[in-house]
C-alpha cells in the first residue's frame, strides 16, 4: 500500500508518495525525501513558545528550539522551557537553556530583550 | 515641509517597502501605531517564516528583526505610537493627519503614499452564529497576542471555528500552554490553512479537525461566560444537517474565520475597489486609481506567506520611488480579469505608462486543483501559460512574464484549466 505524507519543510506542502519498496515520489526537493525517511523513523519538532522575564514592558520573550528535537519530547522540553526567567538584556540567538533534555540542542531567544524597566 | 514618501505601517510590509524607497535615495518617513516596529510578526512566535527570501527558517520576531536591522542601517525616519487617522489628497499632495502622544494631533504632507496598513480579523459580528452572547468567544490572533506577547492564556477549555492558519497555530500553541483544545471546525470541505499547519499543529497533537462543521449553538453560563457550543455538519449549501449535532463544554471559542484588508484610510478617496479582494484595485506597481497611492502587504492582498508580503512590498516600494522620479508617462491601462477557477488577481489594471519588464501577477484559485494550466488570454491569443500541480484556495499563486509584447487595447483573462 502507498502512504501519503504531506511534507512540511517548506510552506509548499508537497504531497510525498512512499510505496512498499520503499520509493519515494512527489516530493519538489532532497529535503522532501529526508523529510519523510525522518517522520517514518524518528519524526522530529523545532519547538517555538515563550519564556518569562522580570522587565514590565516586555513580560514574556519567544524562544526556539535551535534545531528540531524528538516529536516526543516536546512536553518536557515544554516543562523545562517554562520554568526560565530572564533577568537581564540578551540578544537574538543567545541560549537560554543549553542542551534540553539531552537532545544537543539549545534553546534560544528568538526576540532581543532591551531593558527599559526593572520591576 | 514635504516628505516625498510616506509609508504608514511598520510590519513586514512598511519596512521592505521603506527599505526598497531609501535605497533609491528618497525621502522617507515610517508611520507605525504600535510601541515597536514589526507588526503581527512580533506574535507569530511560530517557525516557517522566511524560507523564499533568506533560504532559511526563521520565527517572526526573527524575521522581523531582520529588516529592522536593515530599516535602522539606513537611517531611515521613522515615528512609533503614531496613528493615521485620516488621509487626503489636495492637488498633488497627500496629507497624513496622525494622533500621537508626543505629537499630538499633526498633519504631514507627502508626495507619495504606501499603505501598508496589513488586515483585520473577521469577528463574530461578521459571521452569522447563534446563540448566546457570552464572554469567551474571542479572535484567534487577539488570543494569540495575549499569550506570545503579554503571557496570558485566555482559556482552559477551548474549540476553533475556522482553519484558518492562525486558529491551526493558535491550537498547538493553547495545547502546549496546557489548555485542552477540543477541536476545530472548518464550514468548508477542505481547510483553509497551510498543510504544514495541519499536519504539525492538529495531527501532531490528535486535535481533531471537522470539516463540513459550523458552529450552530453557543451557551452562556449565569455570569455570562461561555459555557458550551454545539457544532453541526452541514450541507453543500452550508445548511445545518438535523441529527449531526455535538455538544462541547468549553470556556473558550477561538474565531479564525478571515482576514480582511484594512483600508478605512482609503474612506475619503474615490477608489477603484475589487469585490474579491476587499481591497484598492491596483496596477502592476502597486498604485491604486489614484496616482501616487500604492498598496500592499496584507492591506492589498492577504497573504499567507510573509516572503510574498516583503517581495511584493519592495516592489511597491521602488515603485513609489520610481513615482517621485517622474518616471511614469501615459496612463493608458487594461484591465487583468479574473476567469475561470480564479478567485481574484492583483494587480487589476496593468498600465503602460509604467516601464517594468514582468509582469507579475498573483491569484488564487477558487477550488482545489490537482494539475491545471494557468493560462492567459489577451482576445484569443493566448499570451502565458504554465502548468502547475496543487492548486488551492489557501495557498496563494504566482506568475510573471515579459508584457512589451502585449496590445495596448484589449484586456488579460486569467483562467486556470483544469488537467
Amino acid at each position: 500500500m502507498t502512504k501519503e505524507f504531506i511534507c512540511i519543510v517548506c510552506p509548499r506542502g508537497c504531497h510525498v508518495l512512499v510505496d512498499d519498496a520503499g520509493n519515494i515520489s512527489g516530493n519538489q526537493c532532497k529535503r522532501g525525501e529526508t523529510y519523510v525517511k525522518n517522520e517514518m523513523t524518528n519524526p522530529k519538532r523545532v519547538v517555538t513558545t515563550t519564556v518569562r522575564t522580570v522587565f514590565e514592558e516586555i513580560p514574556r520573550a519567544s524562544v526556539k528550539t535551535l534545531e528540531a528535537i524528538p516529536k516526543g519530547l516536546i512536553y518536557q522540553a515544554m516543562d523545562l522551557i517554562n520554568q526560565v526567567v530572564i533577568t537581564k538584556e540578551m540578544k537574538i540567538g543567545e541560549v537560554v537553556i543549553e542542551n534540553i533534555l539531552n537532545t544537543g540542542v539549545n534553546v534560544v531567544l528568538t526576540k532581543e530583550i532591551k531593558r527599559k524597566e526593572v520591576k | 515641509m514635504i516628505k516625498e514618501i510616506v509609508v504608514i505601517g511598520g510590519g513586514a510590509s512598511g519596512l521592505a517597502a521603506a527599505i526598497a524607497a531609501k535605497k533609491k535615495n528618497k525621502d522617507v518617513l515610517l508611520i507605525e501605531r504600535e510601541a515597536e516596529l514589526g507588526g503581527i510578526l512580533n506574535q507569530c512566535i511560530h517557525n516557517g517564516f522566511g524560507l523564499e527570501v533568506f533560504k532559511e527558517e526563521y520565527t517572526g520576531p526573527e524575521y522581523a528583526y531582520k529588516f529592522i536591522e536593515e530599516f535602522n542601517s539606513l537611517d531611515i525616519e521613522y515615528l512609533l505610537n503614531a496613528t493615521v487617522i485620516k488621509l487626503d489628497k489636495v492637488d498633488d499632495i497627500f496629507i497624513i493627519t496622525l494622533s500621537s502622544e508626543k505629537l499630538g494631533l499633526s498633519e504631514i504632507k507627502a508626495k507619495a503614499v504606501v499603505i501598508s496598513s496589513g488586515c483585520y480579523e473577521r469577528t463574530r459580528g461578521q459571521i452569522t452564529m447563534p446563540g448566546d452572547r457570552p464572554r469567551g468567544v474571542i479572535t484567534a490572533g487577539s488570543a494569540q497576542r495575549y499569550l506570545n506577547i503579554n503571557g496570558f492564556l485566555v482559556g482552559k477549555k477551548v474549540f476553533i471555528l475556522g482553519s484558518g492558519d492562525i486558529g491551526l497555530i493558535m491550537a498547538r500553541r493553547m495545547h502546549l500552554e496546557g489548555a485542552e483544545v477540543l477541536g476545530v471546525a472548518e464550514i468548508m470541505p477542505y481547510s483553509n490553512g497551510l498543510n504544514r499547519n495541519i499536519v504539525q499543529c492538529l495531527n501532531d497533537f490528535d486535535i481533531p479537525l471537522y470539516l463540513s462543521h459550523t458552529v450552530t449553538n453557543v451557551e452562556s453560563d449565569e455570569f455570562k461566560r461561555l459555557k458550551a457550543i454545539t457544532i453541526q455538519e452541514v450541507d453543500s449549501r452550508f445548511n445545518p444537517i438535523k441529527g449531526t449535532e455535538k455538544h462541547f463544554s468549553v470556556d473558550t471559542l477561538l474565531l479564525s474565520i478571515g482576514l480582511i484588508p484594512d483600508i478605512t484610510l482609503l474612506d475619503d478617496f474615490d477608489i477603484d475597489v475589487d469585490p474579491k479582494t476587499k481591497s484598492a484595485k491596483i496596477n502592476q506597481a502597486y498604485e491604486t486609481t489614484v496616482n501616487g497611492l500604492f498598496i500592499c502587504g496584507n492591506s492589498l492582498q492577504v497573504h499567507d506567506l510573509v516572503d510574498n508580503v516583503s517581495k511584493e512590498s519592495s516592489r511597491a516600494g521602488t515603485s513609489a520611488a520610481d513615482y517621485i522620479d517622474g518616471l511614469v508617462t501615459s496612463r493608458q491601462k487594461i484591465k487583468i480579469i479574473p476567469k475561470e477557477n480564479i478567485l481574484y488577481v492583483a494587480p487589476q489594471y496593468l498600465d503602460f505608462g509604467w516601464s517594468f519588464k514582468e509582469l507579475i501577477i498573483s491569484f488564487r484559485s477558487s477550488k482545489k486543483l490537482e494539475k491545471a494550466a494557468i493560462k492567459i488570454y489577451q482576445g484569443e491569443k493566448l499570451v502565458y501559460q504554465k502548468r502547475r500541480t496543487f492548486i488551492v484556495p489557501a495557498e496563494m499563486e504566482q506568475v510573471s512574464f515579459p508584457y512589451s509584447e502585449l496590445s495596448k487595447d484589449e484586456d488579460l483573462r486569467v483562467e486556470l484549466e483544469e488537467l
